[in-house]
């Protein structure tokens, strides 16, 4: 068994906890609180159920309601299969290295520029229209088709689906060496199963334990979504979300009770979506079992079969790179008008209406993501390090309490925070902004962490213990560098999710502290898709950076490891 | 209220961040002996200038249009020079955002070195701000109609600039700009334009589809609302007093009537709307639809400026009449530099200021002053200005609708959502 930890490791939890349980707690009451009518500062000095009943008295609220918990639970399930599908049919081809490159640009652009990408590749306007008119089509002036904003959600589902698959496939691709599956493929060939059946029973449902939480955290994001749904979701009813924004936006400061109730029934929803989500877990791994001992060994499907399990799962991921691609064409873009493949003319225009504080701007959000970053990457590393050595998962469960900035949505939570800083004489500093970013940072990383660091071979850290090596170097040698596809993942989530914070950024920063998502944000709030397009090429830049690295470092380091090979 | 302006006298940003002993200790000194001083500062405006050298006023304005950065930048700069205070444009994408910052601050007992110094507003954050005792008011009264700027303006020509919404300004916020409801359309598309909700519902039956407006309770699909509102109500007269609740029913049937006919010849036969302002343009942009409308009218050009819109877009405005409002800059009853932000509003107001924003080429947004009050050679310049092919100038922007009382609008935003947005 391993040695005693060092004193600061097993302060890590404590830490962890202090540091976060405060925010979090006064962020929950800035939510709860409103929410049944107490808010002096706009004349609600006692408690009531009002503003709840008034949530459930709005027009179409059941429908809204409705709405996001069926995005919310189809989008992560849809995503899920199409990415195991993809998976299984390119796993230990080269087509997987391919994939691979496509996903460090499809998940650094933030969604709301990805879904007007996607918007305008698909729109009755869009591209494709363009594409085809007016030679095929026939048509000179767009056609009156309902194709995004849908009273049932498609299309947001859709943009929410080619989202969030390669944020699925980069857990599973850093989960996937933990589960030495070239073996089990072998395995399962020798004994008679196809590719895609031997991943489905032999690979799937292990990787899908490992890569749980992160799915937890797709449900919880899916079903309060605000930014995509307004691009994309219906608008009459539009879902819970936009309609919680719209209250607390609504000049009508009594309004804000409202999206205080909302968010806690926002809460609600959230919970229920994965509580609905347990339950089929349970039904789903019962009948996976019973198919699996069943020995049936169909699967063997033809070369048609394996075309289609690579192609239609591609076809989302392609679908949101090519919407990319062209908004990237808009950022350049003079005069482009329906039903003109391309732009008639080019302009640097928008580039050069982003001004010259560009670096600047630049260097202080990379410093605003780098250290909550680090910080939690250390919290957490510390936190499973103290859970790995007594065996007991109490620390981190505690920990939970860090999961609530997913589920309430952002405008209500982030007034405690604000209202704490504000009280603590924090607003408008750096590190203030550094703290509340912690706070979102935080919990994605542990999610992406937490799995592939618990079922880590505790065989190796014995083993090392046994030839003598202490914590740190057990730590530095062995664990971390056996780890890096999986740290520097959560590095990468950490960095993006800081960079993507515009709401924080600014209410807790008290529009002090601007960063290229402050920027960009209030730019692209005018609506032409060139400044949109410069704003989110910008913003996409350091996620970037480091999903490329997070994919790209340990396929160098495992050159020297023989062991570590993914592929 | 007053009792604010006196503590934030003598107060520096070191003080804002570092509370001290001392400065608590100043602070309260201060407070027993300045009224006086304050008073006479804002009578002597030379001296309020001078007593704010060297300050910095956060100025949270709504930036979205680079071309509008770009003025306030100017601004900035111009104010700099002039005064030696320094704006800082804090960008924000909703003033909304700006409210729950103040909100946030009084509600965490911060009743002075606020972080919002001057923000930029229109009529219903005003109102709600108001009511909730949250502007600025030195010695409980309003502060821009005592800036010397205000000598310039058009006070009297122009309602819309002392009665915001059907709520009296009385000085709580300096005006900056005024606007009128306009539509625009592409000349090449459409050879005869709508002079009146009748024809403009004929014109979306020929043309199905080629119509929309941003989904209430946004505002610029509201004011079309009450543009809507001042045609089909049986006495425009009524507008500006409150709706009873018992009469809204029958006082707006002719409102829902006319909706009721329109919304099947909509963009998406009416199914879903464009989420704001910014969301029209962009189908218009794309050709989606064929008849757009801004609040200002300035918008259109500059939208064909920066190759948005054809170069053939023009501006078309119903007969009867358009609504007309304001937007403003007004000071939290909380904020740092008060003093400075009032300097900053008087500049702002200040005729070569407002020359300057009134060119299209600059921004194109209307001046609040009357013109006839400037000097010869200012009034020269203001004739000069070339307001661009898709905006119409002020003589043929037709008679200003005043906004309705807002009583009007919440019953009207609420009939809306109960018929249209339940789905």
């Amino acid at each position: 068994m391993p040695a005693a930890l060092p004193r600061l490791v097993r302060l890590a939890p404590s830490a962890a906890i202090g540091l976060l349980v405060f925010p979090v707690l006064v962020g929950l009451a800035g939510a709860a609180l409103p929410a049944f009518g107490f808010f002096p500062a706009l004349g609600g000095h006692t408690l009531s159920l009002e503003p709840l009943r008034d949530v459930f008295a709005q027009p179409g609220i059941w429908k809204s309601i409705g709405l996001s918990a069926l995005v919310g639970l189809f989008s992560p399930l849809i995503a899920l299969v199409l990415t195991f599908v993809l998976l299984a049919a390119t796993w230990g081809t080269p087509a997987l290295a391919a994939v691979r490159r496509l996903i460090a640009p499809l998940l650094s652009v933030p969604h709301a520029a990805a879904a007007v990408g996607l918007a305008f590749l698909i729109a009755p306007s869009g591209f494709l229209f363009r594409l085809i008119s007016p030679e095929l089509s026939g048509l000179t002036r767009p056609p009156d088709l309902l194709i995004i904003q849908d009273p049932l959600g498609l299309a947001m589902t859709a943009g929410l689906v080619a989202k969030e698959m390669p944020f699925i496939l980069l857990m599973s691709l850093a989960a996937l060496p933990a589960l030495d599956g070239r073996r089990r493929q072998m395995v399962m060939t020798s004994i008679g199963y196809g590719r895609g059946m031997g991943f489905a029973l032999a690979v799937a449902p292990q990787l899908y334990q490992l890569i749980r939480l992160p799915v937890f955290a797709v449900i919880a994001y899916a079903s309060s979504v605000a930014d995509v749904a307004i691009i994309l979701g219906p608008t009459t009813p539009a879902p819970l979300s936009v309609r919680i924004l719209d209250w607390a936006s609504d000049p009508d400061l009594t309004s804000r009770f409202m999206a205080a109730a909302g968010a806690l029934v926002q809460l609600a929803l959230t919970v229920s979506a994965l509580l609905i989500w347990f339950a089929a877990e349970k039904i789903l791994g019962r009948l996976w079992e019973l198919f699996a001992t069943s020995g049936i060994r169909s699967g063997r499907g033809g070369k048609g079969w394996q075309a289609l399990a690579l192609a239609v799962p591609l076809v989302p991921m392609l679908a949101i790179a090519a919407g990319l691609a062209l908004l990237l064409v808009w950022s350049f873009a003079g005069p482009w008008r329906f039903p003109d493949t391309l732009p008639s003319s080019w302009s640097l225009r928008a580039w050069m209406q982003m001004g010259s504080d560009g670096f600047e701007l630049a260097q202080t959000s990379m410093l605003i993501a780098l250290v909550p970053t680090l910080v939690a990457a250390i919290l957490i590393i510390g936190c499973l390090e103290v859970e790995f050595a007594t065996g007991r998962t109490g620390g981190s469960r505690s920990l939970l309490i860090l999961y609530l900035p997913l589920l309430i949505p952002q405008v209500t939570f982030l007034f405690g925070l604000q209202f704490l800083a504000i009280v603590l004489r924090a607003d408008g500093m750096i590190v203030s902004v550094m703290m509340a970013h912690l706070v979102f940072v935080l919990p994605y990383m542990f999610l992406s962490l937490a799995d592939p660091y618990r079922r880590f071979d505790r065989r190796v850290i014995q083993v090392a213990s046994g030839l003598g090596l202490g914590f740190w170097r057990r730590l530095f040698q062995v664990r971390l560098p056996m780890m890096i596809a999986p740290i520097l993942t959560a590095l990468a989530i950490g960095i993006a999710v800081s960079i993507g914070q515009y709401l924080p950024t600014l209410l807790v920063g008290a529009g002090r502290v601007p960063t290229l998502t402050t920027e960009a944000v209030a730019l692209a709030a005018g609506g032409d898709r060139r400044a949109l397009a410069v704003a989110a090429t910008l913003q996409s830049v350091l996620p970037f950076v480091a999903f490329w690295m997070a994919l790209a470092l340990p396929a160098f380091v495992a050159r020297k490891r023989k062991g570590m090979q993914i592929a | 209220m007053s009792s604010n302006f006196p503590t934030s006298a003598c107060k520096s940003a070191h003080f804002r961040t570092r509370p001290t002993a001392s400065g608590v200790a100043a602070a309260l000194l201060m407070l027993a002996a300045a009224p006086a001083a304050n008073a006479a500062s804002l009578a002597d405006f030379d001296a309020l200038v001078a007593q704010t050298e060297g300050q910095t006023v956060f100025f949270h304005a709504w930036s979205g249009d680079p071309t509008i950065n770009a003025y306030i930048d100017w601004a900035g700069d111009e104010i700099e020079a002039r005064f030696g205070i320094e704006l800082e444009h804090v960008r924000v994408t909703d003033t909304s955002d700006v409210v729950g910052i103040v909100l946030a601050e009084t509600a965490a007992g911060r009743d002075s070195g606020g972080s919002v110094d001057l923000v930029w507003i229109n009529g219903e954050n005003f109102i709600a701000l108001k009511e909730a005792g949250l502007l600025f008011a030195p010695d409980d009264d309003g502060w821009a109609d005592r800036l010397p700027n205000w000598n310039f303006v058009d006070d009297e020509g122009n309602p819309s600039l002392t009665v915001d919404f059907t709520v009296p300004v009385e000085g709580l916020q300096a005006p900056w700009g005024t606007v009128q409801f306009s539509f625009y359309y592409d000349a090449n598309l459409i050879a005869e334009t709508p002079d009146n909700p009748l024809a403009l519902l004929d014109w979306a039956r020929s043309n199905p589809g080629r119509f929309t407006y941003p989904q209430p309770p946004n505002f610029l699909g509201s004011t079309f609302l009450k543009l809507l509102l001042a045609y089909t109500v049986d006495d425009r007269s009524r507008l500006a007093e409150p709706l009873e609740a018992a009469d809204a029913d029958d006082a707006l049937e002719p409102l829902f009537a006319y909706l009721d006919e329109l919304h099947p010849h909509l963009w998406r036969s009416g199914r879903t709307f464009p989420a704001n302002q910014a969301a029209l343009r962009q189908l218009f942009a794309d050709g989606e639809i064929e008849i757009g409308f801004a609040n200002n009218p300035a918008e259109a050009s500059g939208a064909v400026a920066r190759d948005e819109f054809p170069a053939s877009t023009r501006s078309f405005v119903f007969d009867d009449g358009m609504i007309a409002n304001s937007h403003f800059l007004a000071i939290p009853a909380n904020a740092n530099a008060p003093e400075a932000a009032m300097v900053v509003a008087n500049f702002l107001m200040s005729p070569v200021a407002q020359l300057r924003k009134q060119d299209p080429a600059v921004w194109g947004d209307f001046t609040v002053l009357d013109i006839e009050a400037l000097d010869d050679a200012t009034q020269a310049a203001f004739g000069a200005l070339d307001l661009g092919v898709a905006t119409l100038g002020p003589s043929e922007l037709g008679p200003a609708i005043s906004e309705p009382h807002t009583s009007w609008l919440e019953a009207i935003e609420a009939q809306w959502a109960a018929r249209y947005q339940g789905g």
